[in-house]
């Protein structure tokens, strides 16, 4: 199986993620669109792994997606503090640090 | 050979459109629910790789427990389930455009890179993702970053309690 399937599909996903990150409004969906970026990074580095035949690209997705559980408790706790004060989870509206 | 060719097509079709739906959805519980579909999907493809030890680590940890959490994200928040406005920003067409660019640039890296090369399909790549395997080689080649990232969920976890702790 070519080699570049993997890659692309990949690309493509890690594209609609920063698309995503860029458009959304909604706190949640932008972190929603950083999930599907880690996602799009694994299936780059287990393709990678079956390519080399080597197996720490497989050890290297497992601790991405550690990392990625880590990252959503923080970040839904953050969305959490947001909502608590402002009311909102509009991130336009999350404007206090603006000069 | 075919039959993996197929099915990555079929995966790879039902991923991009669940992923466009993910940034696309004007309902936050549907985009959730594509992200489901995507999730799933790239857990088939580690299948069709032969990595059934991160597929299956794949379902656990994103489908089970990242997408409930977002689930619970969204209950909490009281996201709206159909939004007034729109859940999109002005800066829509930008973000096509930054994100389009970059796709084709970084297609065009992966073609001239890597165009023609294969992954072997054999009896050896299954021996590569079994979890005796990767076990000893993250306990053995790669137990400092395994502490390390031990230590980092056991800060995140702590933090995102203080964080969202009322007091």
């Amino acid at each position: 199986m070519a080699l570049n399937n993997f890659l692309i599909l990949s690309a493509f996903l890690f594209c609609t993620g920063i698309y995503g990150v860029l458009a959304r409004k909604n706190a949640v969906l932008v972190l929603m669109s950083i999930e599907l970026m880690l996602n799009a990074v694994n299936i780059n580095l287990v393709a990678y792994s079956a390519f080399h035949r080597a197996v720490a690209g497989q050890v290297f997705a497992l601790f991405v997606i550690t990392i990625a559980a880590a990252e959503v408790g923080i970040g839904l706790a953050i969305v959490l503090l947001i909502y608590r004060n402002a009311h909102s989870v509009d991130l336009d509206d999350a404007d206090q640090l603006k000069g | 050979m075919v039959a993996q060719n197929v099915a990555f097509w079929i995966l790879a079709i039902a991923m991009a459109g669940a992923a466009i739906g993910v940034v696309r959805s004007q309902n936050v519980v549907h985009a959730a629910l594509y992200l489901v579909v995507v999730l799933a999907g790239a857990a088939a493809q580690f299948i069709l790789v032969a990595a059934e030890f991160v597929a299956w680590v794949q379902v656990l940890i994103y489908i089970g427990a990242i997408v409930i959490l977002f689930l619970f994200g969204i209950m909490l928040t009281r996201a709206p389930m159909r939004s007034e406005g729109s859940m999109d920003n002005s800066q829509r067409w930008a973000a096509a455009v930054v994100s389009l660019f970059l796709f084709g640039v970084v297609t065009a890296l992966f073609v001239d890179a890597y165009g023609g090369k294969k992954i072997k399909l054999s009896d050896d790549l299954v021996l590569i993702g079994r979890s005796g395997h990767i076990a000893s080689s993250i306990f053995r080649d790669y137990l400092v970053p395994f502490e390390v990232v031990s230590m980092l969920l056991l800060a995140a976890l702590v933090g995102a309690v203080v964080i969202a702790r009322r007091d």
